[in-house]
């Protein structure tokens, strides 16, 4: 679409309003770019048919700064929501977007982000099917906010659940660990930090398929450690199932630049956001055809078993360090605070 | 050199950890000063590592932990009027008598996270309405950025700029501990990072003084068990004097040009310690010259005095008295969520490195 012919430069209330200048951006720009059946109906709702059970997940996107290095807050909603659904086991088919836009927006920033959403929808294979534009004022908002719902059909071969971990299985990580987090912190207005490291956000739902058509059942659980970091992920599924976990600091793979970036912020890499990357709970027979087989993706190059569930001490997450000593992982508390030296 | 993989060669450590075992043969106390070896230690998982003769007592040295109680108060005095506050990211959680940094910034204040001071002077430029003051904590480390922003300040002309000052000392606080009667220290791990600012003549006296082992040490698992091994070896021969681990950063002058900077800015003056109280001459306090940027004088908050939290005994932690886990409070009342004192808070006070990877284990050193 060309800006020019659209008639305004910036987002201002009145594209909120509900009237013809809603209208305006819906039609010029959000239906235009979308467009599928589904939506081309233009009613209030989607309505969709499903053969089976359906999993659901919704997420509301909130970062700053909204572009960096390796994407930007309209692909990290598409992916972030695709990826939720993907680990339920599911293989999702649609998604809702939701904006809420703080006037004064630049009209050529909300394409760019429409752009980028659309070309990820198309990458994982999912539709928009619904959605909502909401302006507000000036300081009531950061820019853009976005909120999507996803839709899956669950893989008729999986069964993932918390309650399908026990003892003696083996913890897949799919790659590098921090990547994203040190991304958005290197963008960060204050921390006078420069790099070249590149937000690794992408879909997984594709390798997930893959793993579920392969392992079905075998694959007990899945995740992806986005907030929080890795070690959030590992504290709630001990909490949750009541098993251990022994995980090796070794193994977990991390890109060299992100470890030093995370060195000089004082930031350990387990607390930091994840994008990119996710971690499948697998009987401890198939560790290793899942190895094997997560390495023909490119998506899961670098993956590897980092650790097991274990009876040996329950509800902790334990991790043995480089040196020979054990410490316990514990869950993330507030923000990561950068130490002072 | 790489630092990174090979200060935590897994061999190395292990080469060490046993010469520590072969010639230790009673049992000693040693302090490390500085919380980022305190948090080196816990997170390495070293002290379940080290043979039980040797006790690892965790010191002062965390900047966070030592500010006290009615600066932070200041500070969320000063984000109450308007003023933007910037500070360094693990002082904002800290509680006040009131309220933290972080709360105060959720009822409207603006407190902005930095890494380098000098960013603070730059958002002053920007706001020429607004009072722009940065919280210039820590120990002799962060002085010369601190100061270097006091400079930048005055020679841009930037004068809606201050800085909140609680700058502390090493070497007065290792005094105070060694002076208090319940000490029961045998040697130090000297402050890698505040000796590479200021050197390390200034330990020789303490060492001669108190005839006590002072070890200049790094912050890598490699860095902290060679130096706990120089330590024990002094002390097993009965000798006492500093001797420098971290050569690979620390010299014995220091950094000329940092010194030059913080003796242009910054003059020892007397300093309050949370939980230990005031130490003469422990701190810096800015120079005549330099006035102008105290933001306690600029904005008349001298005044505010409060008490800690009742059941905190901070104190004696920073002391090495106690022991996190022998507070009664620990992990109970006192929580990273919920911290009574600062030695909860930052990643490398005592409690929440005990707190966070050593969680509900009772450590038996």
């Amino acid at each position: 679409m060309d800006i020019k012919n659209l008639g305004f430069d910036t987002i201002n209330l009145g594209h909120g309003s509900g009237g013809l200048m809603t209208r305006d951006l819906l039609d010029k720009i959000i239906f235009e770019t979308f467009n599928n059946p589904i939506l081309d109906q233009k009613h209030d709702g989607a309505i969709v048919k499903f053969d089976g059970q359906i999993a659901i997940s919704t997420d509301s996107f909130v970062v700053s700064p909204i572009f960096f290095k390796g994407g930007n807050i309209g692909d990290l909603a598409v992916n972030g929501t695709v990826n939720d659904v993907a680990m339920c086991g599911a293989i999702p088919k649609y998604i809702s977007l939701a904006f809420i836009i703080e006037e004064g927006l630049k009209l050529s920033e909300f394409i760019s982000i429409v752009n980028t959403i659309k070309a990820a929808a198309d990458q994982s294979g999912v539709q928009i099917i619904t959605g909502d534009t909401k302006v507000v004022e000036k300081g009531k908002g950061d820019k853009i906010f976005i909120n999507t719902t996803g839709f899956g059909e669950v893989h008729p071969k999986s069964n993932i659940s918390t309650s399908r971990i026990k003892a003696g299985d083996k913890i897949v990580l799919s790659g590098s660990i921090a990547t994203h987090g040190m991304a958005i912190m290197s963008e960060r207005q204050g921390l006078e930090f420069e790099s070249d490291i590149v937000s690794d956000t992408t879909n997984l739902n594709d390798i997930v398929n893959g793993l579920l058509d392969t392992f079905g059942d075998h694959i007990h659980f899945l995740r992806d450690p986005t907030r929080g970091g890795l070690s959030s992920v590992l504290t709630e599924i001990v909490e949750d199932t009541g098993i251990g976990i022994s995980i090796f600091e070794d193994q977990i793979p991390i890109e060299k630049q992100v470890a030093a970036a995370c060195e000089i912020l004082g930031l350990d890499p387990l607390y930091v956001a994840n994008e990119g990357i996710f971690i499948a709970i697998v009987d401890k027979d198939i560790v290793d055809s899942v190895i094997n087989f997560m390495h023909n993706d490119v998506k899961g190059a670098k993956a590897v078993c980092i650790g097991e569930m274990t009876d040996a001490h329950s509800t902790k997450v334990i991790l043995n360090s480089r040196i020979g000593g054990k410490r316990i992982v514990s869950p993330l508390i507030g923000e990561q605070l950068p130490r002072i030296c | 050199m790489k630092y990174l993989s090979e200060y935590r060669n897994f061999e190395a450590t292990k080469r060490y950890l046993q010469l520590i075992g072969d010639t230790v043969t009673k049992t000693w106390k040693i302090m490390e000063v500085c919380g980022g070896q305190t948090h080196g230690l816990v997170k390495n998982g070293i002290l379940d590592l080290l043979p039980d003769q040797v006790q690892m007592i965790h010191g002062p040295g965390c900047p966070v932990c030592v500010t006290p109680l009615n600066l932070i108060d200041k500070a969320v005095e000063l984000l109450e009027n308007d003023v933007i506050v910037c500070s360094f990211g693990d002082m904002i959680r800290v509680p006040g008598s009131k309220k933290s940094l972080l709360e105060a910034k959720a009822h409207g204040g603006d407190l902005r996270v930095l890494y380098s001071p000098l960013e603070a002077v730059r958002i002053a430029k920007e706001n020429p309405h607004k009072e722009v003051v940065f919280f210039a904590v820590g120990f002799e480390t962060t002085a010369p950025a601190n100061a270097l922003s006091v400079i930048q300040a005055q020679k841009e002309g930037v004068t809606n700029y201050s800085i909140l000052v609680s700058h502390v000392l090493v070497p007065p606080a290792m005094e105070a501990i060694l002076d208090d009667e319940f000490c029961n220290i045998n040697a130090f791990l000297g402050a890698g990072h505040v000796c590479a600012i200021m050197g390390y003549k200034d330990y020789m006296p303490l060492a001669e003084k108190y005839k006590i082992p002072i070890i200049i040490t790094g912050f890598e698992p490699l860095d902290l068990v060679q130096g706990i091994y120089m330590a024990v070896c002094q002390l097993e021969r009965g000798i006492y004097r500093v001797e420098n681990q971290y050569a690979r950063v620390v010299t014995a002058d220091g950094n000329e040009a940092a010194l030059k900077v913080i003796h242009d800015v910054f003059e020892i003056g007397n300093r309050e310690w949370r939980g230990i109280g005031e130490i003469p001459n422990s701190g810096y306090v800015l120079t005549e010259a330099y006035k102008a940027y105290d933001a306690e004088l600029k904005f008349g908050i001298h005044r505010l005095k409060v008490s800690e939290h009742k059941k905190c005994i901070a104190g004696e932690i920073l002391k090495g008295i106690k022991k996190p886990h022998q507070c009664s409070e620990f992990g109970k009342h006192c929580n990273p969520s919920n911290p009574l004192g600062a030695p909860m808070v930052s990643s490398e006070g005592a409690c929440a490195a005990y707190y966070h990877f050593s969680n509900n284990l009772i450590f038996s050193k």
